[in-house]
């Protein structure tokens, strides 16, 4: 099943000019770039795995570019997102994040339905 | 994005507009009025700055579709304006579109290279993605190399530099400096760098007559002005200062005249008794050049360093 999740997620997946054009509008904005990578992509799961640190001072979005392929290289099975922080509050607020990578075969989201007490049920979803 | 397809491509060209339309005229006329002396610098400036219209003509018309090597080596003593030339270089290169960004990250071996196994490479790779789309500038390049020492972590960072700047052409320049006879070594000890770089620039030294005039040039920018004694006292001081120790031609001059502000800050406060007019508070007089101990023959830094600590 296709997972969607942050800016785009609706649009057919961003080739390499419209990611690089995205994260040079993020470097425009004076915002980091940060990318995060996981092979859960379960909704609940907010906490992706960091590749290396968020990159603060950079003028070319090439410079995020370049990590993005060596984060494929690594893991070309895992879903790859990109993260736009900025910093005007004194935190980093996530001000986008979208999806670069994905795997070739996505999981299925598996809803499991269970009874509880009297005929009341609860609901549970994991990545199959 | 891919609007080059569309647009029919020119069948001429006018250079001369083209050099005044790209802002190249105006770097160029910048580089001439801020930048004292220097002639043969100057001079491959321009040589360069023409090949890289032409080139970029070429490329419009679709004569050329490669990227030039555009890596350069400044050779010259300290304080001959490299840095200050590299920067005006990326701005050059920006304006006639070889680099998308025109900053320059200036680097020294510290930057690139890393203290224990594994620290370097990603050292110098964050250098690298943070000076992407403009120019890198490398002091001192040859500290990168050191021949002594075979475990030495520079020779990682010089691997990966020489890839990147075969591998990412379009995307930064490589500017290294330094002086030129040790240059001369590393180069020909890494013979990588001497073939992926295309210009070799020579920044001579200046001449006592150019140094005063940079030290004026250095004086109006901050509202300061010499009165004739004090002009003669600094032409004095130059001649004598470059022969001595640690002399970096305009880094010395403008050190000097640091110290010849302090001390006429100094004289102002003690002499004055009632006001005193801007021309008093903006002029450095012969006695604030004279005080310096270049004069009386040595230089602070080779007194014994207890006498420094009693003070």
């Amino acid at each position: 099943m296709r997972i969607t999740q942050g800016c785009f997620s609706f649009l057919p997946d961003l080739d390499d000019t419209q990611i690089t054009a995205q994260v040079q509008y993020i470097l425009d904005k004076g915002w980091a770039v940060s990318l995060e990578y996981t092979y859960d992509p379960h909704p609940r799961n907010t906490y992706w795995e960091m590749w290396g640190q968020p990159m603060f001072d950079l003028q070319d979005a090439k410079g995020a570019m370049i990590e993005l392929d060596e984060c494929r290289k690594a893991h070309p099975d895992a879903y790859i997102r990109i993260q736009a922080f900025d910093d005007t509050r004194g935190f980093e607020t996530v001000m986008m994040s979208f999806i670069v990578n994905r795997p070739p075969e996505e999981p299925r989201i598996h809803m499991q339905r269970t009874d509880v007490g009297g005929r009341s049920q609860t609901y549970a979803w994991d990545c199959r | 994005m891919t609007d080059t397809e569309d647009t029919p491509r020119p069948t001429h060209i006018d250079l001369a507009a083209e050099y005044e339309s790209s802002g190249v005229a105006d770097v160029l006329r910048e580089l001439d009025e801020e930048l004292i002396g220097l002639e043969p610098v100057k001079a491959r400036i321009r040589e360069t700055a023409a090949l890289l219209l032409v080139d970029k003509a070429r490329r419009d018309m679709g004569l050329a579709t490669e990227t030039p090597t555009l890596h350069m080596s400044f050779t010259g003593n300290p304080g001959t304006g490299k840095t200050t030339v590299a920067r005006m270089m990326s701005g050059l290169l920006h304006r006639l579109g070889y680099v998308r960004k025109g900053h320059l990250v200036s680097v020294t071996r510290d930057d690139l290279v890393g203290q224990y196994i594994g620290h370097t490479a990603p050292k110098t790779k964050e250098v690298l993605k943070k000076a992407m789309g403009g120019v890198l500038f490398i002091d001192e390049a040859y500290y990168l190399y050191k021949p002594d020492n075979e475990r030495d972590y520079g020779q990682e960072a010089i691997e990966i530099l020489l890839q990147v700047m075969e591998n990412n052409r379009d995307d930064l320049v490589v500017i290294m400096a330094g002086y030129a006879d040790r240059m001369d070594r590393f180069f020909s000890a890494n013979p990588g760098f001497r073939s992926r770089i295309a210009h070799h620039i020579d920044f001579p030294d200046y001449s006592d007559d150019e140094l005063l005039r940079i030290s004026e040039l250095m004086l109006t920018t901050q509202n300061y002005e010499f009165d004739d004694p004090a002009e003669r006292a600094m032409a004095e001081y130059i001649s004598l200062r470059r022969v001595q120790p640690h002399f970096a031609n305009a880094r010395s001059i403008r050190n000097a005249l640091d110290r010849a502000r302090l001390r006429q800050a100094n004289r102002l406060f003690s002499e004055a008794n009632g006001p005193i007019d801007a021309k008093a508070l903006s002029t450095i007089g012969e006695a604030d050049i004279r005080a310096s101990r270049v004069f009386s023959g040595g230089l602070d830094v080779d007194r014994p360093p207890l006498k420094e600590a009693a003070e």
